[in-house]
């Protein structure tokens, strides 16, 4: 056997406070970003227009920069984007105007900043009002992901066990959002997307644990709740890192080849899985081990756990 | 414990692996450039069609094309793009644009037996270019449009009755009629009523004046708008039509919204333009002099039956006659030109029976007079007011010409005084129709050609590096069952391609999508992981071989179950709430959670019986 992990003894539960101290400044240093810096909302929620243009070669951003102003777009962005060929201009939605000519006016205003043919790669147009309706929708579809698995988890385990998985969930949120508003990376409906999926795969991570915490609980004849926790965690120790790994490969690929757009989607998984793995080791857990967890409490779950396991 | 695969696992693991590679293959083979011609009118194409595409490509040049006849449609195939854009260029001269549609499309470039059963996945827009436009139709002036109608109807029914001191008027949604006396008003209710069941009616006294008020009913609003919703989904559609796109969505969405998506168009600026566009055309006579004119636009009274206008371009002003003789929705086709005469651009016009009986009833008695064409067109701005952005419409009327009738006219006649792309445009919108509620583009994507191709060859490189890495380490891991565990991937990875390109079920893949089955390909291997976990643990434990792997297998699956179900449950919320290209992802998560069950679970279990089971083996190479 290949094996990086093997027969580990960490003594996780003593590291509680430690764990917590750990998550709560982290959470305190998100929160505050959030609160003080904001998040640099991309164009999906906050409405206007997003369009990118490639030149055969590098253009002069001053240059395409005071032809938008020309054309009367002043407080237009423009940087790269990915190569030195390639432009993003990014502008609030324009008042006095409607926003077909917008559009066509600032694909003609590209034009005279160069020689060159420009092709537009891209446009995205959102108006406020969709903006505003994304944005309900996304935080509305954050709680309904989180309504909906606290409901299966008290169903299939228990409520101190619920409000543990709950705990890792919100804790990896708060961090990865809190990492977007930091290094003020464009936070728009993909980094939602991914979020969401971050916490699926957070939950993954908890469960597994929480399996085998339940597990120990009916087998384990002795020991405390925090031994028996330390021991299911240790068991799992393994297949946890070795899954984030793996999860982790894939998503460095989707990083460096998946191309600019895909990017920051990318990096909010990355985070997401290195906080969520964290997470489903020293928050869920700890959470649970918190709330007084007995071997009683699990005694009626016992039951349904063994009808499910004759099921192959 | 001996852990043999019954022969129905064994077949139906073949069976599913069978049917997914070939569902999956026609992925392999991609997509041809072709160009679709289709009728307009006609439910099916027409023999003569064919032959004239035929023949228009044979003389610009092409040879050995392959031809590919549907029932509707005739699709060409081409070896690239451009000789695509040259076939199209070709069809186009000889085909009439308002009979025909011709279109730029894709098709599956695979083998006839195969395309027989199996498609390619269909391409979403950020990986095949194209448009996706959000359209917000503005259902409250639908309304008001069509209750503002009722003015001229009860006006002319109250002068008919020569009733004296009414006063009739639409104003916030409410009709209102005035009179001075209770029994014309109460005649008139009745009349009114009779003539309209689908207003709500409410007499009121007030003062020394008699009122009515009314309001469409709540079912004939509801209707209305319905109606309105519709009548512009069918005009976006014909309009659509016209600019050549082949199978474009036009969908409702909500209750005042329309989805647009057109892939592959080549102009997005064009497509803003043309479906958005209220532009519309109107004829009315002249009234009174020059001095008139002046005279009015100095701020003079203009009288009751005109309405001061200016020509377009220079700006004069001029009185027209408030009464119509033909609006835009009594033109029943329209194509441009050259007028013969002049030789400027020209926009002919055929009216529908209405409209040219008016027209000739007119025109009899005003043979030598003026007549004008009105250019109208309506135009919403969004304005920032008190810091509060406000949307408003304005509606631009500018007199294009102003001609003499020389002959008494009825059906078709023509119209100048436009540039020649202004022609083009105005014919297009006359033959596909009037939008009946103003629409506004409150949400744009577009993604050109090129960056969608760079979207696919990224996605699909990270894809495969992705996949390659995760095989090599879980081998190295697992050894040979990290090796099983690589082909569960792999095979996971075929069903997943070939659930998406399942004929009925539509999917799209999306950027997100492709991103979406990065992360199942890191997500499926942990399935595997945790059983070979369990086996390896029950190894330690002093297990024996085959009763290690079957209580890995057996203890792992809930933990499995429990794991996937929870993230199927985010990605179906993410499925629900969201749009576009995030969908994508969602759905490619939740067919690549399912489908890793199957390979993760049943599939390796399989492979391992049949390497493992059975045997008297004392190590395992795990």
């Amino acid at each position: 056997m290949r094996q990086f992990i093997q027969n580990t003894h960490f003594d996780f539960m003593g590291k509680k406070k430690t764990a917590w101290i750990i998550s709560g400044v982290l959470i305190a240093i998100a929160l505050l970003s959030i609160v003080i810096r904001g998040l640099n909302l991309g164009v999906d929620f906050t409405g206007g227009y997003t369009i990118q243009a490639a030149y055969e070669t590098a253009p002069d951003l001053n240059l395409v920069r005071s032809s938008l102003g020309d054309a009367g777009f002043e407080e237009a962005v423009v940087q790269n984007f990915g190569s030195s060929t390639e432009i993003l201009i990014r502008m609030a939605p324009q008042p006095g105007a409607s926003n077909v000519e917008v559009s066509n006016q600032v694909e003609a205003a590209l034009q005279p900043s160069s020689e060159q043919a420009i092709t537009i790669q891209r446009v995205e147009f959102v108006g406020p009002q969709v903006g505003e309706e994304l944005r309900e929708k996304g935080g509305m579809a954050i709680l309904l992901a989180l309504v909906g698995i606290i409901i299966y988890i008290w169903f299939r385990f228990e409520k101190k066990f619920s409000v543990g998985s709950v705990a890792a969930l919100v804790h990896d949120v708060i961090l990865t959002v809190g990492i977007f508003s930091l290094f003020q990376v464009e936070f728009d409906l993909t980094i939602l997307a991914a979020i969401l999926a971050v916490i699926g795969y957070s939950l993954n991570d908890t469960i597994v644990v929480f399996d085998r915490i339940r597990e120990n609980f009916r087998t384990m004849r002795s020991g405390t709740p925090a031994e028996v926790m330390n021991a299911s965690i240790n068991q799992t120790l393994s297949r946890t890192l070795v899954t984030s790994f793996t999860t982790l490969l894939v998503l460095l690929s989707l990083f460096f080849l998946g191309g600019k757009i895909i990017n920051g989607f990318a990096l909010a998984l990355i985070i997401g899985v290195v906080v969520g793995t964290y997470s489903s080791i020293f928050v869920a857990s700890t959470a649970v081990l918190a709330l007084g967890i007995t071997k009683e409490e699990l005694m009626p779950v016992e039951k349904e756990g063994a009808d499910l396991e004759s099921t192959p | 414990m001996t852990n043999t695969n019954p022969l129905w696992k064994v077949l139906l693991l073949a069976g599913v692996l069978i049917i997914g590679i070939l569902f999956a293959l026609p992925n392999v083979f991609g997509s041809d450039p072709a160009v679709q011609v289709s009728s307009s009118r006609e439910p099916t194409l027409s023999p003569d069609l064919v032959a004239t595409v035929k023949s228009a490509l044979a003389n610009a040049g092409f040879t050995g094309l392959e031809y590919r006849e549907d029932n509707d449609r005739l699709l060409t195939i081409f070896e690239n793009e451009d000789d695509q854009l040259r076939g199209r260029d070709a069809i186009r001269e000889v085909t009439d644009a308002g009979e025909t549609n011709v279109a730029l499309n894709l098709v599956s470039g695979s083998p006839g037996w195969l395309r027989s059963f199996a498609e390619p996945m269909y391409l979403g827009l950020d990986l095949r270019g194209g448009v996706h436009f959000l359209m917000d139709v503005d259902m409250d002036a639908a309304i008001a449009s069509s209750e503002e109608r009722y003015v001229s109807d009860w006006k002319r029914v109250v002068r008919g009755e020569k009733i004296r001191g009414t006063n009739i008027q639409y104003r916030d949604g409410q009709l209102t009629a005035r009179f001075r006396g209770q029994e014309d008003r109460d005649r008139m209710l009745q009349n009114f009523s009779s003539n309209a069941p689908e207003l709500f009616f409410t007499p009121r006294d007030e003062g020394e004046f008699f009122f009515i008020d009314a309001s469409l009913s709540e079912a004939a609003e509801r209707e209305e708008r319905t109606g309105a919703l519709q009548q512009n989904i069918v005009t976006l559609r014909n309009r659509i039509n016209e600019l050549g796109v082949a199978e474009p969505v036009i969908q409702q969405q909500g209750l005042d919204r329309i989805v647009v998506q057109l892939p592959g168009v080549q102009d997005p600026a064009k497509a803003r333009e043309i479906l958005g566009a209220t532009a519309t055309l109107e004829y009315r006579l002249v009234y009174g002099s020059e001095a008139d004119w002046a005279a009015a636009d100095q701020g003079g009274p203009v009288p009751p039956d005109a309405r001061l206008y200016h020509r377009r371009g220079s700006g004069a002003p001029v009185l027209l006659q408030r009464e119509i003789i033909v609006t835009g929705d009594q033109i029943k086709g329209a194509s441009a030109g050259i007028d013969q005469q002049s030789g400027s651009p020209a926009v002919f016009v055929n009216l529908d029976g209405a409209g040219a009986r008016s027209m000739l009833e007119v025109t009899e008695v005003n043979v030598g007079n003026p007549m004008a064409v009105v250019y109208i067109e309506k135009k919403k701005f969004t304005n920032l007011v008190d810091g509060e952005e406000v949307e408003e419409t304005r509606d631009i009327e500018e007199v294009i010409s102003v001609a003499t009738i020389n002959d008494v006219l009825s059906h078709r006649f023509q119209t100048t005084g436009l540039t020649a792309n202004e022609a083009a445009d105005i014919s297009l919108l006359l033959r596909s129709g009037a939008l009946k509620a103003p629409i506004q583009i409150v949400e744009e994507r577009t993604v050109g050609p090129n960056l969608g191709k760079d979207n696919i060859r990224q996605g699909f490189m990270s894809a495969l590096v992705g996949l390659a890495i995760v095989v090599i380490f879980m081998s190295f891991y697992y050894r040979v069952f990290g090796m099983i565990a690589g082909a569960a991937l792999v095979i996971n990875v075929i069903l997943i391609v070939a659930v998406l390109s399942a004929p009925g079920l539509q999917a799209t893949l999306t950027l997100p999508g492709i991103a979406g089955i990065v992360l199942t390909t890191g997500m499926a291997v942990d399935a595997n992981v945790l059983i070979f976990e369990r086996i390896r643990e029950e190894l330690r434990a002093g297990a024996a071989v085959q009763a290690a792997i079957n209580a890995g297998y057996d203890k792992a699956f809930t933990t499995i179950a429990d794991a996937n179900i929870t993230t199927l449950i985010a990605a179906v919320v993410l499925f629900s709430m969201g749009t576009g290209s995030i969908k994508g992802f969602a759905i490619t998560l939740c067919i690549g959670i399912l489908t890793s069950m199957f390979t993760a679970i049943f599939g390796s279990r399989v492979i391992v019986n049949a390497l493992f089971g059975n045997r008297r083996l004392s190590t395992l190479p795990i």
